[in-house]
């Protein structure tokens, strides 16, 4: 099964008649920056899953909301499918274009309007990046608190759309618990709230629905995300293991210990030697799995935790336990974690990142299935693992110039992650669906909770212009994925026709 | 852990659901009843979640609870306590009968909400019989899980209008080492300007009111932490039951007789003429009212600062939530329609339209 826009299984696209929709475009919207020639549509045709690419049958570049306001109207009319996106970083082809339709790029809606300290809140255009934030609330001594990796180069309305993670969440939270506002236009143009400047607002919770809805729901034109207190200090713990068991088992005793680190994360040692050539982080590349532990907060506190975790990891069978000594050090170990990708890239052609989450006391299991996949695939697999919350980052080693390795790792990360629905975890803890992990969805969820969901579209966007095809897989898509994985010898969904 | 009383009832309450669907019989949710208060009178037979109840799993190392909608608020504390964890969102209960669904339903949080997160913020998966007659699973045991749209959140606050909650897993998080109240007399204006700096800086604060006379404020974290603040803020020892009574309503200020509202509002909302006698709450961002004024009256002022109100003395006013704006109203009523096509889940609960 292709991962491209399939309408025998995904459903009928509307058809756009590309010449007509163009020189609607310049009439209706003069000012607004259309890209429509193959030279230069060529670099949107992928987001930051590379593998996949599609070109775009027209890319815009607004400036104004109200640039995005007509052409949604617009296209609304004309019944031309739109697909957002922001920075292009997302890792599940979230903002895979396309041929038959809008890809919108909010890219240059890059503003911050407002930091407001005494409010403790930032807002911003949906085009600003991750960590300007956090950057432009430095000098009030305030943080945004979401950090995924990509913070440099991801915006904030891909990190609302995707609910982006990072490696501080267990103490934290997601993007979802770290937003009070988000404006946005409807599918048919149309201005709209969710979510207040206070805490809560009246009615359905239409922000939290909104956040991690991929763009099926509306476009983000405006974010306000709440500002934190800088934690006065941070101290990091290397703890080394002869076991990954010994590891994860060392983490649920920190939490049976009544502590919740600001950061918590777990390596393997493929992943450990390939950081330590990269980077020099100092980590022991004896080892078979370490746990970095960050402790923040106030300093007396942070103090104290440190001596209890370093207690619980010896308890627990750590072979060293070594506290960064000074800032420069706690920066090189993150440096490590925060680079484990690239420094994977340098020992494969090519690597494909999964990000399964699995409840923490079936990590020994699932890091054994893993193993057994690999080796009955013949490629490795190197593991990263947010730790403290459960959401694991096996990067599966392959080179996509021999012939038929990338459907390897495909297959191989397919499994990985029916393995973590079956120990009740879930397909995607941070990357989201996207189009990557459509088929996956079929593990996750039943028909009749696919229905619900495809319910929930409907309320808010009938036609299926925004987004066509990701998120949510159609029934029959479903029924095609199913007959490729009998399970039992019973097929899921018999009551549906197949292809 | 598991009481006598564990129960799953949850073919009974399909099969009632069934039958009101087959027969276009609209229902009342109920569990404790001890918020039936909120939101607008509601026509239909009752269906009854109480006998749906027990602890599914509690796993403390996971930090995550599962509890049937039915089970009593007070069985999930004291199951937590146990363990030394907690619920933060720290959900008033009103009366004894308080369950784990009308918890969720209503989406109340106490006084660690600015701090800690809401009822929402805690939810990681529910279980649901929809509108169409199905018991179906979303969300599930683990902290980060972005697959498909995220129903169990919506349905947090929802007030039963968009199916009938079963079963609900919760982020739980360890009780703090060292907990300390302190009362420090100054006017409301004074509070919330200093609370405005406090919010700034890494204190330890979970907690913030001040009643009129004097801020009240709670202090959790390590030894070092509280220490270093009590320190710092002065003040005198606070008997730390006010934050109970203050979450169930039962401090003086909430025997007034005159109806009862509660503005939610920007958290550095300064210090609003109010038509009436008020207490705050949140560090500011809550603020409770007692009114004889008109709905409209305290809207406008809430709205005026960027908040919104509700009425949460029953036979108010028709309309107990802030009116929603011409676009969500209809996006509401829409999600309704898809949601529970037949109308049958608390028709009218929060909004007649709705």
């Amino acid at each position: 099964m292709s991962i491209l826009y399939d309408e025998r299984i995904d459903g009928p696209l509307p058809a756009v008649d590309k010449p007509a929709l163009l020189a609607a475009l310049r009439e209706q919207l003069p000012d607004l920056d259309v890209l429509h020639t193959q030279e230069d549509l060529k670099p949107y045709e992928c987001d930051g899953l590379s593998a996949y690419t599609a070109t775009p049958m027209l890319v815009v570049l607004p400036e104004r909301i109200e640039q995005v306001e007509r052409l949604l109207k617009l296209c609304y009319q004309r019944g031309v499918p739109v697909v957002a996106r922001g920075a292009g970083t997302g890792l599940s082809g979230g903002a895979l274009p396309l041929e038959q339709g809008i890809l919108l790029v909010m890219a240059r809606f890059n503003k911050i309007l407002e930091v407001n300290p005494a409010g403790r809140f930032a807002r911003v255009q949906p085009g600003v990046r991750n960590l300007a934030i956090s950057q432009a609330a430095a000098p009030h001594e305030l943080y945004y608190a979401p950090d995924p990796s990509s913070q440099i180069a991801c915006s904030i309305g891909g990190n609302v759309a995707e609910n982006a993670g990072g490696v501080h969440c267990l103490k934290y939270g997601l993007t979802v618990h770290n937003l009070l506002k988000v404006e946005v236009l409807t599918v048919e143009g149309e201005r709209m709230t969710l979510g207040s400047d206070a805490l809560d607002a009246p009615g359905f919770d239409l922000l939290a629905l909104f956040t991690g809805s991929e763009g099926m729901l509306g476009i983000i034109t405006e974010v306000t995300v709440k500002l934190l207190p800088k934690p006065q200090v941070a101290k990091v713990l290397l703890a080394s293991f002869d076991s990954v068991e010994k590891a994860g088992r060392a983490v649920g005793a920190i939490i049976a210990a009544g502590i919740i680190p600001g950061g918590l994360e777990m390596m393997d040692n493929l992943a450990i030697r390939a950081v330590e050539d990269f980077i020099h982080a100092g980590y022991p590349v004896e080892a078979e799995a370490i746990l970095l532990c960050e402790l923040d907060g106030v300093e007396a506190d942070v103090q104290d935790d440190c001596e209890r975790v370093r207690a619980v990891l010896e308890e627990a069978g750590a072979s060293e336990v070594r506290l960064a000594r000074d800032e420069a050090e706690r920066v090189r170990f993150w440096a490590g974690r925060k680079n484990a990708f690239p420094a994977v890239g340098r020992i494969s052609p090519d690597y494909y990142c999964m990000d399964g989450t699995i409840p923490r006391r079936e990590l020994p299991g699932v890091l054994r299935g893993i193993a057994e996949l690999s080796a009955e695939y013949g490629l490795r697999v190197a593991n990263v693992f947010h730790a403290g919350d459960g959401n694991m980052h096996p990067l599966i080693l392959f080179d996509a110039n021999q012939p038929g390795e990338l459907e390897r790792a495909e297959a191989v990360g397919g499994k990985i992650l029916e393995l973590c629905v079956k120990v009740g975890g879930s397909i995607t803890g941070e990357h989201g669906v996207g189009r990557e992990k459509i088929n996956q969805m079929c593990s996750q969820f039943n028909s009749d909770e696919l229905t619900l969901f495809h319910a929930v579209k409907a309320a808010f966007d009938p036609k299926g212009l925004l987004n066509p095809g990701k998120n949510i897989p159609t029934l029959h898509r479903c029924a095609e994925f199913g007959a490729m994985h009998v399970h039992h010898g019973q097929l899921p969904f018999p009551d549906l026709e197949r292809f | 852990m598991h009481m006598p009383h564990d129960f799953d009832a949850s073919t009974a309450l399909l099969e009632q659901v069934n039958h009101a669907l087959n027969n276009a019989l609209p229902l009342r949710i109920q569990g404790g009843n001890s918020k039936a208060f909120l939101g607008r009178k509601v026509e239909g037979e009752v269906i009854d979640s109480r006998a749906h109840r027990g602890i599914v799993s509690y796993d403390p190392t996971e930090l995550v609870i599962t509890a049937r909608a039915g089970t009593p608020l007070a069985e999930l504390q004291a199951a937590l306590d146990e363990a030394g964890q907690m619920l933060s969102c720290e959900s008033p209960s009103f009366a004894g009968g308080a369950t784990v669904g009308g918890m969720v339903a209503t989406g109340l949080s106490g006084p660690r909400r600015p701090w800690s997160g809401s009822v929402r913020d805690m939810v990681l998966g529910t279980r649901l019989i929809t509108g169409h007659g199905k018991h179906l699973r979303f969300g599930g045991e683990v902290m980060k899980n972005v697959a498909g749209y995220d129903l169990s959140r919506l349905l947090v606050g929802s007030f039963g209008c968009l199916g009938l909650l079963t079963e609900v897993s919760l982020k739980v998080l360890p009780k703090p080492r060292q907990c300390l109240s302190l009362r420090l007399p100054m006017d409301a204006e004074s509070a919330l300007r200093k609370l405005a700096e406090w919010g700034q800086q890494p204190l330890p604060l979970s907690a913030a009111s001040h009643d009129g006379r004097a801020l009240h404020l709670r202090l959790e974290g390590g030894e070092g932490s509280v220490a270093a603040a009590r320190e710092r803020l002065g003040g005198e020892l606070l008997d730390p039951t006010y934050w109970q009574q203050l979450n169930e309503q039962r401090l003086a200020f909430f025997a007034d007789p005159r109806p009862l509202w509660r503005l939610s509002l920007p958290n550095n909302t300064p210090l609003l003429a109010l038509p009436g006698e008020q207490l705050i709450d949140w560090g500011g961002a809550q603020r409770w009212l007692k009114s004889t004024a008109e709905a409209a009256q305290i809207r406008r002022i809430a709205s005026a600062a960027g908040g919104h109100a509700s009425c949460f003395s029953a036979g108010v006013c028709d309309s107990p939530f802030q009116p929603l704006s011409a676009p969500l109203l209809r996006y509401h009523r829409q999600l309704k329609t898809q949601l529970d096509p037949q109308g049958i889940f608390n028709a009218g609960r929060m909004y007649a339209e709705v």
